[in-house]
């Protein structure tokens, strides 16, 4: 009989549903259906059956093609690479677990590597913002039984978390809401007429690139000053009658994507999008949420500001402290000016979304990448490690956009012998310290030991 | 005053920390002393020496120590880094974080900058010839007190976020700037001479701000209020005035506000 699960989270987008439903084969091996899941997340589960899976790493050849190799041996290598490099970045984990994050987070300190994620290149501008002014921010489980005005500023929704909408923003009947739509009025601001824009009861069509304008006329009418006749393409009246909307509005929620973090700017569009929020709880209640693209994405900002204090862009390799400062630290500006002899791309496509002078400076350097699919940087890579996907094959702890952990669960085995991204990075961290001859403080699957009693010897 | 000459021997393979390259570190110090004080690159650790030829003698102060650097340091970081007392002058360009965090002294790069030029700035004077890139008298990431004293004059163009957090001292920018002065600025004078694309004194709390340019898009928190006479570094001309930024909060003074400063030459 097949087996249904229930309470499964999905793998892929940064709603992280967790009220999945798959059904999966007698062995537990085959994923038959798949229920609730919009259509991307429904993929990644079909996705893991694949035949074609790799199960083995491949290593380059001077030839230039793929040898498949054991696992030892891709361990040994990249032990050996991030030791033997100068500055070492490792980056990604756009989709593994926070298990597999804190793994990395050892072997990154070890190695006196550079720490960073896919934030780097998506929301670090909204970490600068909140360190610079705080981040006023609630749960979606608050927006769905109380937001009843949703503005969504420079996001997309509709195409990138499909069921964003239907759980927790615009649709769903909440405590304080239970008309659901009707009970909501939603803003969207985009310089395009999206499928969100279509959605929403009002549109503005913010001038490309004067998102900051326009939320410096909102303050400023907020404030109960007046404005010229048009700020960044909307006219004056239109202002006023959104910023009249909010103010009368019971809970605001204000969603902001990549339209604010990556144009001109960036963090300073959040910055004062955070400054909107505070404003607004003068006269009612307010918050602010940033679209996190993948499911655990916010994992290793939380993961790593635990073990190191920073979120993203940590700088290890002074091996006395943590330093952190993007600009300098950030992936991108790294690969640029050509700051980097080592990389390890982790869970995620460097190779896709690196500009290209970018991938071109990290080739000159062992390239490595770490991801149970083939990619755009798995096929330009020296090494490609296959691991388990985790939320399919591999459970673990995922941090949802609104910084809540889900237990995600595993619905089927993976191949045999591919390991999950914790078991290979504490692999790796191993025979970094047999290669160091230093006493590893942590061993997989054993409890750590103790720092008082590892220093005794 | 005595004077350190180095002059760079070798490239990094990639980019030098040299925290080590301050008056008052060489201050006391022999040339070959100094030559052993130790440079990172990355997690490598080396010692200046490999890099720089060192000559000269350093005072017994950082007061009486001159830095002269004759070369290209496009790949140093740090250079003047928390300096109290002193000189540098670098003969070429200079990387990231030149007098970040300084408190004293002078330093002067005849060449190019990178980011963070006077970044935290306590006090001391800046002087670029070349242009400067981004995060030109910034704060600290997180940090809501910048730059508060000192002169840091660009002779060039600089890129975004000029000023920001900034609470004193004075920022003077020969050509252009891209976008954000004095953002969050809660005091001190930037001074841009050429042009500025946009956000000019977005969120800004106090301080004055003279643009002799353009400004190709004005906030719409500020508010024009009349004009003014000003006699700014030895030129009198008559600015626009505008006071903002409206949307953000004021402090209040025997009972009225007191706004940011925006002065536009009036052409
Ligand atoms: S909305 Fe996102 S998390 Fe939810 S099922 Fe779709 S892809 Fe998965």
């Amino acid at each position: 009989m097949p087996k249904l699960i229930t309470q499964v989270g999905c793998p892929y987008c940064g709603a992280s549903c967790d009220d999945l439903e798959v059904l999966v084969s007698d062995d537990g091996k085959k994923i038959l259906e798949t229920r609730n899941a919009c259509v991307i997340g429904s993929e990644i589960f079909h996705h893991a059956t694949n035949p074609n899976r790799l199960k083995k790493p491949r290593l380059r050849q001077p030839d230039g093609s793929f040898k498949e190799i054991e696992y030892e041996e891709a361990i040994d290598y990249t032990a050996k690479a991030l030791l033997n490099a100068k500055k070492p970045l490792i980056y990604g984990f756009g989709s593994t677990n926070c298990e597999g994050i804190s793994a990395v987070g050892r072997v990154a300190e070890k190695a006196g590597a550079v720490l960073d994620n896919c934030a780097s290149i998506c929301h670090g501008p909204s970490f600068l913002a909140i360190f610079d002014n705080g981040y006023p921010s609630c749960t979606l489980g608050e927006v769905k039984n109380r937001a009843d005005v949703i503005v969504f500023w420079g996001c997309n929704p509709m195409h990138a978390h499909p069921r964003h909408t239907s759980r927790y923003s615009i649709f769903p009947r909440g405590f304080f809401t239970s008309r659901g739509q009707m009970h909501r009025t939603v803003i969207c601001v985009d310089p395009r007429e999206t499928d969100t824009a279509k959605l929403a009861d009002m549109h503005l069509m913010v001038k490309q690139g004067h998102d900051y304008d326009l939320f410096n006329a909102f303050r400023t009418v907020l404030r109960g000053h007046k404005i010229p006749e048009e700020v960044a393409g909307i006219e004056r009246a239109k202002i006023l009658e959104v910023a009249e909307k909010m103010r009368n509005g019971r809970f605001v929620m204000i969603f902001f994507g990549m339209g604010c973090t990556h144009t001109d700017g960036r963090n300073h569009n959040v910055d004062i999008a955070i400054s909107l929020t505070r404003d607004l709880n003068d006269h009612t209640k307010a918050s602010i949420m940033a679209m996190r693209g993948h499911y655990n994405i916010a994992g290793p900002g939380q993961v790593w500001s635990w073990q190191f204090g920073f979120p993203y862009c940590v700088d290890l390799s002074k091996g006395t402290h943590a330093h952190m400062n993007p600009g300098e630290t950030s992936s991108i500006d790294l690969a640029m000016r050509d700051e980097i002899d080592c990389f390890v791309n982790v869970g995620t496509d460097a190779g896709a979304h690196f500009p290209i002078d970018a991938v071109k400076h990290l080739k000159k350097h062992p390239f490595i990448t770490v991801d149970p699919n083939i990619c755009m940087a798995s096929e330009i890579s020296d090494l490609h490690i296959p691991v388990r996907i985790v939320g399919v094959e591999e459970p673990g702890v995922v941090y949802r956009m609104d910084n809540v952990p889900i237990q995600f669960k595993k619905v089927i085995d993976g191949p045999e012998s591919v390991p999950s991204d914790e078991e290979l990075f504490d692999r790796i961290y191993v025979r970094i310290c047999e290669l160091t001859q230093t006493e590893p403080i942590w061993v997989h699957g054993k409890a750590p030991v103790p720092a008082s009693t590892s220093r005794v010897k | 005053m005595a004077t350190i000459r180095m002059k760079p021997v070798k490239t990094p393979d990639l980019f030098l920390e040299c925290f080590c390259i301050s008056p008052d570190v060489f201050a006391g110090k022999t040339p070959t002393e100094i030559s052993r004080l130790e440079v990172r690159e990355g997690k490598a650790r080396n010692e200046l020496g490999d890099f720089f030829d060192i000559a000269g003698s350093s005072g017994k102060t950082a007061e009486e120590t001159d830095i002269f650097i004759d070369g290209d340091c496009s790949r140093v970081k740090y250079i003047g880094s928390k300096m109290t007392a002193g000189s540098v002058t670098v003969n070429g360009n200079a990387d990231m974080y030149v007098g970040g965090w300084m408190k004293g002294g002078s330093i002067h790069v005849r060449g190019n900058v990178d980011s963070f030029c006077g970044l935290a700035m306590e006090g001391g004077e800046i002087q670029i010839d070349g242009n400067a890139q981004n995060y030109v008298g910034c704060a600290y990431r997180g940090d809501w007190r910048g730059m508060r004293g000192g002169t840091i004059r660009i002779n060039g163009s600089a890129g975004n976020d000029i000023g920001t957090f900034m609470l004193g001292g004075t920022i003077i920018i020969e050509k252009d700037a891209f976008i954000h002065i004095s953002t969050h600025a809660e005091g001190g004078t930037v001074v841009i001479k050429g042009d500025v694309q946009s956000r000019v004194g977005g969120q800004m709390v106090k301080g004055d701000i003279y643009v002799f340019g353009t400004i190709e898009h004005m906030l719409p928190g500020f508010k024009e209020i009349g004009t003014v006479d000003k006699n700014i570094l030895g030129q009198s001309m008559k600015f626009r005035h505008f006071i903002g930024d409206l949307g953000e909060r004021h402090p209040k003074k025997k009972g009225r506000e007191i706004y940011g400063n925006l002065y536009l030459r009036a052409s």
